[in-house]
């Protein structure tokens, strides 16, 4: 009795081994591709991070401090002084603004928008998700410029303001970080709205009759009840938000011209005209660290918000 | 304080457009005392959640009022109403420990922190909960959980209690225990309970008075034992309990002749003229059986069905009727299935029924 349940257990152990050994062969195709597409540049962009420029463009192989040291810094080129590189600085505080306030606008828009979809009945709710969902279809960069046409000084918004009489003068929206903001929020609008979606198409509205019940008013229901439970979903939107908006690079070059730069047109710039590859790479491998810091925050806030026990 | 906690007044509600519209209630009338352990019990449909969810706010009659403690809170919103739900699904907010769960009512009605503390660990106390206050809802088994909707809805103090269907997810043994303490809940609370079911067993159990509705309208109002004793129609004595129905012909003003000829005493309304074709209701355990010759009535025994402590006897009475009698498993010798038996009827057991369309 017992040797026969002894030899069953080998036999399942031994299916199991089979099993896995068999599963990572299948893998094997896929890890090397991740490892090679992935992995691989982010190793050179690092490697080149802590090399000296090329007097046109790459690299120079000798290990220098000086690109990292470039990011927060400069070198008076007159008497050598170390000072804060305030250019620098300006670019970085543009870019965690503007994404900043994306994040807000969008979640300030998507909250109502989603719900109102969330409620609607079954077929209703296919068609608002897939008007959606319309945008994804077409090139960011035409919807960009098409942005930029109705901002623009002779642009259907200005037109629009000075025949109502609002205005006599047409505003000047594009060029500024007002025009990237407006850009940004619509073209992450829709990343925003999925995640708030599926979230409030989740949520239990038997709750909302219980907190009416229990004396609480539509505020006091939407604070206390409705927010928290769809706080992993406004955290999924605002970093889906956030994240892209910090690395943008169409919509700040096309709406902000080349004054409102972020840092992903800074990064641009080191590997163009710049010259400074080095700059370049030290200040992607910064953006990844703080994108990766963004997902560890919503790692932990949303692992707190799992049913507990 | 009025004798009467909750009045609705000629309720009456449509689903849809006003005119061919899905009519949930129909002109429907009830006064329901204060202090009292009150049930609406009907099949899934009839329309009491319905009435519930309108002495709640959650719904608007189309027609009718409703009156709390004299006062008309027709159009009130439900967070204006001192008057609290335990919901089917429990609905216990899921980011909340039970202790803010329990104390969320107060909170909402801007009571201090000591003042709800005190009620929340009074009213978990009654509930049998004071070990669980810092665990959240999905740490809970659904009887606790039940019991969390509980507290939860009796911490404000409410004036009534509204209970929708609260114990259908437990199983029977939980449902049993559950009953009994909600009975001595409400006696200690002595707050009115507003209890929704289809279960007949729970409405007898528990209950001051039971309203039994059916389509929208309410069948028979009274005390559990009155309802089953003497159930108005058809389908009050057919939901009630079980019920065997055999037609038969008025022959006086207390006896009826049965479909065999044989006359027997039956309890019946008023103004039966004799020879009216009329239905009458006799309980399975309101039937004896009897040896063939002594019975009023006889037949074959078609089946045999037991079921611990008693059996029930399914009588083919060869006119295309079928009486089941209630026998005592005890008490069985001699039955077996095609068998001859005669029946005989308890004494007050026949009582004639309107039919119900």
């Amino acid at each position: 009795m017992s040797e026969a349940s002894g030899s069953l257990r080998t036999l399942e152990a031994d299916a199991a081994a089979r099993r896995i050994r068999r599963n990572w062969l299948l893998s094997l195709p896929a890890l090397a591709l991740l490892l090679v597409g992935a992995s691989g540049p982010l190793l050179i962009v690092l490697v080149y991070s802590f090399l000296k420029p090329g007097d046109f463009s790459g690299v120079i192989w000798e290990p220098t401090f000086n690109a990292w040291f470039q990011i927060l810094f400069s070198r008076d080129i007159f008497d050598d002084t170390i000072g804060l590189a305030d250019a620098h600085l300006t670019i970085f505080w543009r870019s965690v603004r503007l994404s900043l306030s994306t994040t807000l606008i969008t979640l300030l828009l998507g909250l109502p928008t989603a719900y109102f979809i969330a409620t609607r009945s079954g077929r209703q709710r296919m068609f608002w998700l897939f008007l959606i969902t319309i945008p994804f279809w077409t090139n960011l960069l035409i919807r960009t410029f098409a942005i930029l046409e109705m901002l623009r000084n002779e642009g259907i918004v200005n037109n629009a303001l000075i025949d109502l009489g609002v205005i006599t003068e047409p505003l000047q929206i594009l060029y500024t970080d007002t025009a990237v903001l407006i850009g940004m929020s619509y073209v992450y609008l829709p990343l925003m709205v999925l995640p708030l979606y599926a979230a409030i198409e989740r949520l239990d509205f038997r709750l909302v009759e219980a907190g009416y019940d229990l004396y609480a008013n539509r505020v006091q229901v939407f604070r206390r009840i409705i927010l928290p439970i769809i706080k992993p979903g406004i955290v999924a939107g605002s970093i889906l938000v956030f994240v892209p908006s910090l690395g943008a690079y169409v919509t700040p070059r096309v709406l902000g011209g080349g004054k409102n730069m972020m840092i992903g047109n800074f990064i641009e710039l080191q590997f163009g005209q710049g010259r400074n590859w080095p700059l370049g790479a030290s200040l992607s491998i910064l953006l990844l660290f703080i994108v990766m810091a963004a997902l560890l925050l919503y790692v932990r806030a949303s692992s707190r918000e799992e049913p507990h026990g | 304080m009025s004798d009467v906690a909750v009045s609705a007044q000629s309720i009456t509600k449509i689903f849809g457009p006003t005119e061919g519209g899905l009519r949930a209630l129909d002109d429907v009338s009830v006064d329901i005392r204060t202090n009292e352990f009150f049930t609406l019990l009907g099949p899934s449909g009839c329309g009491k959640t319905t009435l519930l969810r309108m002495i709640a706010g959650f719904e608007t009659p189309t027609f009718g009022s409703i009156i709390l403690d004299g006062k008309d809170i027709t159009t009130d919103p439900p967070f204006r109403r001192p008057v609290n739900t335990v919901f089917q699904s429990y609905a216990l907010f899921p980011h909340l420990t039970v202790a803010q769960n329990v104390g969320f009512g107060l909170e909402m009605r801007g009571k201090q922190k000591s003042e709800i503390g005190a009620a929340v660990a009074e009213v978990l106390a009654l509930v049998r909960m004071e070990q669980m206050a810092e665990r959240y809802p999905s740490q809970l088994s659904g009887g606790q959980q039940q019991r969390v909707a509980l507290a939860r809805a009796l911490a404000p103090r409410p004036s009534v209690l509204l209970l929708d269907e609260p114990l259908s997810a437990l199983d029977l043994k939980l449902r049993k225990q559950m009953q009994i303490e909600l009975k001595r809940m409400q006696l200690e609370t002595g707050i009115t309970f507003i209890f929704v079911t289809h279960d007949q067993e729970e409405a007898l159990t528990m209950s001051d008075r039971i309203a039994v509705m059916s389509a929208g309208r309410i069948l028979q109002i009274g005390a559990p034992r009155e309802i089953y004793n003497a159930p108005a129609n058809r389908f009050v004595a057919d939901f009630i309990g079980e019920s065997n129905f055999l037609p038969a012909e008025v022959e006086g003003p207390a006896a009826v002749k049965l479909g065999n000829g044989a006359s027997a005493p039956a309890a019946m309304p008023d103004g039966l003229g004799a020879g009216t074709r009329v239905t009458v209701a006799v309980r399975p355990e309101q039937i004896d059986v009897c040896p063939e010759a002594e019975g009023i009535l006889s037949g074959t025994i078609a089946e045999l069905v037991y079921f611990g402590t008693d059996m029930h006897a399914h009588i083919d009475l060869g006119d295309g009727a079928t009486l089941v009698a209630r026998v005592t498993a005890r008490s069985d010798a001699g039955l077996e299935k095609g068998g001859r038996t005669g029946i005989r009827f308890a004494t007050g057991a026949l009582r004639v029924v309107e039919e119900t369309a």
